[in-house]
């Protein structure tokens, strides 16, 4: 490995289930308009608590499930619901993957 | 600097009409998408098919680039000729979509704004840095105890003279204790470099484990097979078993059969809620190769009266 320099180390923020995010903070890290978010919310994509948008928590991971919905309709041309289901099944082949790998 | 050839990378004949690039387009897309496939140069092929796609897709830019000739090859040197794309409606540039500064030093050079005599200016331009992307590669330890990487990114920068040039930083960064497979670091203002006084965009990094050559990783859940021998699956035993913190020893119930699951709980990636480990039992047998290990497997079937097919009703 290459010799790490411990003297400007840089410390991100970790998007996982600890980090809840508000619909416009949400919205804001993912650069798309509120609109593409209860949108992507009525997919079932991305799961808030709260019952109403004004009161919506997200967790982190819902960043990388609306930035890989928002690439995967600006390139393939797939609607809301078309991303939706590539994600589901995105992320059961990866589980399967994973399977697979420790069989082989 | 090397000619491309548009037509061969999207795989449709020169005379290939706009709907046939349109269809050919999108199977590639699918195909090389970088968050739909594993192919190790997918990245790579996706922006060359969508650099075809953006001169291709467009009858204007399509007919000044078929006129460079059908004679060339990719990878061929090639310099544009002067007032190539003259008569070209696209000649006023500001033409070539937001991720015009991935493509090619070829794509740049017939479509790319700066290389049309300083027509435009980017005097008032302001914008936001691209977000920029990287994987980072982990070991499965390193979740448990957090890490540092230092990463070499490559990125795309327009330099003084309105061309893009790729530039090398190094950063370190910090690995936090507890992170999953997939999970994204972001880095606010490390992305890519804002144009005007637009700040920088950030960086995100998907973490990936490297395949560890035993432990399977799902969610914050760790499982490892660990071989037993028949009979201490039978009878119980105290084996010694791996652990990522440790080798550990772990008590086999009598009576196992195999796949049973043991639980080692708060053994797997620590976070708020820490993981588990599972150990899922197997059971190896030992080798028939010798007097007393074959006196031995006859007397094991004379008291078992086992029939391991029962449930297939033979």
């Amino acid at each position: 490995m290459v010799k790490t320099d411990l003297s400007n180390l840089l410390s991100g923020e970790l998007l996982d289930e600890d980090v809840a995010l508000t619909l416009g903070e949400l919205s804001r890290v993912c650069r798309v308009p509120a609109e593409r978010i209860l949108e992507l919310v009525d997919e079932g994509v991305i799961e808030p608590l709260g019952r109403n948008p004004v009161q919506w928590v997200f967790q982190g991971v819902s960043v990388r499930r609306v930035r890989c919905a928002q690439r995967l309709q600006r390139d393939l041309g797939v609607n809301s619901a078309g991303a939706a289901l590539a994600l589901d099944l995105l992320e059961e082949l990866e589980r399967l993957r994973v399977r697979l790998n420790l069989l082989d | 600097m090397e000619y491309k050839d548009y037509y061969n990378i999207m795989g449709v004949k020169r005379d290939a009409d706009q709907d046939e690039v349109k269809r050919a387009y999108r199977k590639l897309a699918r195909k090389y998408h970088p968050d739909v496939s594993k192919e190790p140069d997918a990245e790579a092929r996706f922006k060359e098919v969508g650099e075809a796609y953006e001169v291709l897709k467009d009858p204007k830019k399509r007919a000044a680039y078929d006129q460079l000739g059908a004679h060339l090859k990719s990878g061929q040197e090639f310099r544009p000729p002067p007032d190539w794309n003259q008569g070209f409606e696209f000649q006023d540039g500001g033409f070539t979509g937001g991720g015009a500064a991935q493509f090619s030093d070829f794509f740049e050079s017939l479509f790319g704004g700066g290389g049309l005599g300083g027509r435009y200016t980017r005097k008032e331009f302001h914008a936001r840095g691209e977000d920029v992307y990287a994987r980072v590669s982990i070991d499965l330890e390193d979740a448990y105890h957090g890490a540092a990487r230092s990463l070499t990114l490559k990125a795309t920068e327009v330099g003084p003279d309105g061309r893009p040039q790729v530039k090398e930083r190094t950063l370190n960064v910090r690995i936090p204790k507890g992170v999953r497979q997939g999970q994204h670091i972001r880095l606010a203002k490390q992305g890519g470099a804002g144009f005007g006084q637009g700040e920088p965009g950030d960086l995100y990094l998907e973490v990936e484990f490297q395949p560890h050559p035993f432990y399977r990783v799902e969610g914050r859940d760790v499982y490892l097979n660990l071989p037993v021998a028949p009979w201490e699956a039978a009878l119980g035993a105290t084996v010694k078993a791996p652990t990522p913190t440790g080798a550990v020893d772990l008590k086999i119930p009598p009576h196992s059969a195999a796949g049973r699951k043991l639980r080692l709980s708060g053994r797997g990636i620590p976070a708020r809620e820490t993981g588990d480990l599972y150990v899922v039992l197997q059971i190896e047998l030992p080798k028939a190769d010798n007097d007393r290990a074959i006196a031995a497997y006859r007397d094991f079937a004379n008291a078992c009266k086992f029939n391991p097919r029962a449930h297939l009703g033979v």
